[in-house]
């Protein structure tokens, strides 16, 4: 089945329930984890999930929406990034 | 994951943290078959294609910058230039009717500036591109979004020194006829002007382009700085090759963006214009960059070798990234639009002289320069003469966008706010050049334009 991937980017202060409110947040959206990373980049805490909005009934617009607020309220900053951008930008 | 972390993060703090954008999105719109020769019908055809296409540009870029989470900072129309196609209505008040209705044709949702109310005139002028002069400082007191240029010169025609006479004239004029005298900020001389050139205020949709174009200006100076900054220690060799990696990046971010904006407005894609393009906000600077290289303060010595290299850099990086690279693909230096600029004026580092030096490597022109408002018509032309004289025989892009501060002197500070930023008075020469420009006429081309 075709996939459409997008990168969710979570940068900031490591904390409890980071993964946890993020995952919740797209699950409810019917839309799948495909990989979760994360790492401590310069300093920050970096959680990297990629995920597949085929099939769900959210907009794009939506998804990230939802995502930001949860951002906000946790103090840190979110990025939702189709995948289309990194193949761009890293491969040649 | 197809992708580490580091590279997810890398893309995303750049807009995160590092202020990158797509700063504009340019539709090219060809407007000759509106002509007709009921005056009030035209209008109404450019008005509608100008609208209907303003309107479908909107709509698209919102759902890119969603996708991408990339921001579409600014959204242009350019068209065909007027002069081309007011030929059998030239009459002054025409002229601004004509501005007048593309001002309210690209609306108040999200398009700000339309280009292309202007002219090739290399090697002269017919009636109609004439009459087009003489009407820019009405068009420029009854209009907001308007821009205009004149291409003066090219290599291979040289320039005509004739027409670089009147915009001394015309520009004084329209500093004393808008408001602070924005109406200078929006008007660009050129020599060997691009015609698929996507920022204001010099685009505009040339003859060599079909129905539609869509050209994109990519930016991202805080990218770059923050690259350099990380770099310290490494020698030139391997600061060009840092630079040349972050600008194929930023190019395919242009690239990608604009080709689907272009599929989804069913028009062509033209091309990305590589140029830095600074704003008036901390880190976005252009100067700033060259600073992280190694020189105190934009202007000291070493700074022409700095933007050199820094451009040189730019355009590998941009070329192995797309092979629809175009438009002016230099630098902008525009004094008010960028932080470090207005400092580097400020602080004594910076002189009209020295950044006439800076634009002879690789930048498009003397930009956004304000100098007194009691400046001599001849003087003006003079300086725009000097600055296109270096495009005229290094066959590159040169322009001029100078503003004569009506009612200001050199040091004070002319605030223009938001993108177009705040331009401090620069001083000019107390020597007359009047000998030289009374003499008029053509620039012959330069013997490296024959060439076949």
């Amino acid at each position: 089945m075709d996939k459409e991937l997008c990168f969710v980017t979570v940068i900031g202060e490591d904390q409890k329930g980071i993964i946890a409110r993020m995952a919740t947040s797209v699950y409810e959206k019917g839309i799948n984890i495909e990989d979760i990373s994360q790492k401590v980049i310069e300093g920050y805490f970096v959680m990297s999930m990629l995920i597949d909005i085929k099939g769900s009934d959210y907009s794009l617009k939506e998804i990230e929406e939802d995502l930001q607020n949860i951002g906000e309220e946790m103090g840190l900053r979110v990025q939702l990034q189709h995948e289309e951008i990194f193949k761009s930008m890293h491969r040649v | 994951m197809a992708f580490t972390v580091d590279e997810i993060f890398e893309t995303a703090s750049m807009t995160l943290f590092r202020g990158f954008d797509i700063r504009t999105v340019t539709l090219g719109i060809n407007i000759k078959d509106c002509i007709d020769s009921d005056f009030g019908r035209f209008k109404e055809n450019v008005y509608d294609r100008v609208r209907d296409n303003s309107a479908r540009l909107v709509s698209k870029t919102e759902e890119l910058e969603t996708k991408y989470g990339i921001p579409i900072t600014n959204q242009r129309i350019s068209i065909t230039p007027v002069s081309q196609v007011m030929e059998t209505h030239a009459s002054e008040g025409k002229f601004v009717e004509m501005a007048e209705t593309l001002d309210d044709a690209i609306g108040d949702e999200g398009v700000d500036f339309v280009g292309g109310f202007g002219a090739s005139v290399h090697k002269g002028t017919t009636r109609s591109e004439e009459v087009l002069i003489e009407s820019l400082p009405e068009v420029f007191s009854r209009t907001e979004s308007v821009c205009s240029f004149l291409n003066v010169g090219s290599h291979k025609a040289g320039m005509n020194l004739d027409i670089v006479i009147e915009v001394g004239k015309i520009l004084k004029e329209i500093s004393r006829k808008t408001e602070n005298s924005i109406g200078c900020a929006k008007f660009v001389t050129f020599v060997n002007a691009p015609e698929d050139n996507p920022f204001m205020a010099g685009a505009f949709h040339g003859g060599g382009e079909p129905d539609f174009s869509l050209n994109v200006g990519i930016s991202g100076p805080g990218v770059l700085k923050g690259v350099i900054d990380k770099n310290e220690a490494c020698d030139l060799t391997e600061l060009s090759e840092i630079i040349k990696r972050t600008a194929f990046k930023t190019t395919r971010a242009g690239k990608l963006i604009g080709r689907e904006l272009a599929g989804q407005l069913d028009v062509p894609f033209g091309i990305v214009d590589l140029s830095l393009a600074p704003s008036p906000m901390e880190d976005d600077s252009v100067a700033k960059i060259i600073e992280s290289m190694g020189v105190e303060k934009m202007g000291t010595h070493g700074s022409t070798m700095a933007v050199a290299l820094l451009m040189d850099a730019i355009k590998k990086g941009g070329a192995m990234a797309s092979g629809n690279v175009g438009g002016l693909s230099g630098t902008f230096l525009p004094v008010s639009e960028d932080l470090g600029m207005v400092e580097a004026v400020q602080d004594g580092a910076l002189s009209l002289e020295k950044l006439e030096a800076l634009t002879s490597v690789c930048s498009v022109g003397l930009d956004m320069v304000a100098i007194p408002g009691d400046t001599s018509a001849g003087k003006i032309s003079a300086i725009i003469a000097d600055e296109l004289s270096i495009g005229i025989i290094n066959n590159k892009t040169e322009s001029v966008r100078i503003i004569p501060a009506h009612g200001r002197e050199a040091g004070d500070v002319l605030e223009f706010g938001g993108l177009l930023g705040r331009a401090p008075v620069m001083d000019v020469s107390g020597y007359s050049s009047d000998g030289l420009l009374s003499r008029g006429g053509r620039f012959p081309s330069p013997l490296t334009s024959l060439k076949n």
